[in-house]
């Protein structure tokens, strides 16, 4: 299946990292999208048919935090992967996350080889 | 948490960055502890707030070419002038330093947030945080270029009638 990917990130520079990251892999990616913040990130989601997104924490308007939330409450979207990848590394931020139903979460700073592997890890299908 | 112990987090948090974001292994120099804000010649330097029981400031600052040299390496493109992207590169290094650097401080300190970075390019300027008077400076070197961090750290007295007021610290920008 061809994948539909949404990079979400306040910052050009990091959307521009994980782009370059995301065309490293293997991975059938069809499209890649990019929000600048969650409110974005919604419009994007609602008009296409994305299967993974790749988010920050801290945006302006809707955070990361906030995005889970709203694509969780939502039947059609509760069960996307997103995997955060953010500058918040308290153990509470990643559990809030985890709870929200972040499939993956990264640190910034980051390598490709994290982007990758937390990637293809969530795209798994359960065993 | 004494003087030391940030000191070696924001040392390490930039030996991180630099290396896992760039592949560049800097040198971080003995820090030392500034008053007041000498006015900068041409530079571009990021500036990141942090908020919460303490409040603080992290700065990033190096000359145009530097910056350039930067985002090459962040974004795998030549940038031989200052635009949109080179600031965008500048402001995520800020990002990703001080942001470290809060997660660790937090260990110790309590919550803490972290501002929208903000960055500026021009010469002849000075930048100043309110009611903060020393700021320890890192000089970090990595080869022939060289870089400025600068960080303060003070107890946020109005957090305890305000406690719900996290916001960044006001900072001023005034010419030199």
């Amino acid at each position: 299946m061809d994948l539909n990917v949404l990079i979400v990130d306040d910052s050009a520079a990091i959307r521009k990292i994980l782009v370059r990251v995301l065309s490293q892999t293997d991975l059938p990616i069809k499209q890649v999208h990019e929000a600048n913040d969650g409110s974005e990130a919604l419009k994007i989601v609602e008009a296409n048919d994305v299967s993974l997104i790749l988010s920050d924490i801290n945006m302006p308007n809707v955070d990361g935090l906030e995005l889970l939330t709203q694509l969780r409450v939502s039947p059609k979207w509760k069960d996307l992967s997103v995997v955060m990848i953010t500058t918040e590394g308290s153990q509470a931020k990643v559990l809030e996350a985890v709870q929200l139903g972040a499939k993956g979460y990264v640190r910034k700073p980051f390598t490709a080889e994290q982007i990758k592997e937390k990637v293809l890890a969530c795209l798994k299908p359960a065993a | 948490m004494d003087q030391e112990n940030i000191e070696a987090i924001v040392s390490k948090a930039a030996k991180d960055v630099f290396g896992t974001m760039l592949g560049l292994d800097i040198e971080v120099g003995a820090s030392f502890i500034e008053k007041g804000s000498p006015a900068e010649s041409q530079k571009v330097v990021a500036l990141i707030g942090l908020a919460g029981q303490w409040i603080g400031t992290g700065v990033i600052g190096c000359r145009p070419e530097f910056a350039c040299r930067i985002a090459s390496l962040m974004l795998m493109a030549e940038y031989p002038a200052v635009n949109e992207d080179v600031l965008d590169a500048m402001a995520e290094m800020a990002n990703m330093i001080f942001g470290s650097v809060k997660t660790e401080l937090e260990e110790h300190l309590g919550a803490l947030g972290l501002s929208i970075p903000t960055v500026i390019f021009g010469r002849n300027f000075a930048t100043r945080s309110v009611g903060q008077q020393a700021w320890t400076v890192f000089p970090l070197k990595a080869g022939e270029d060289d870089m400025e961090l600068k960080f303060c750290l003070m107890p946020n007295r109005d957090f305890q009638m305000h406690p719900r007021a996290l916001r960044a610290h006001p900072l001023v920008l005034e010419h030199a």
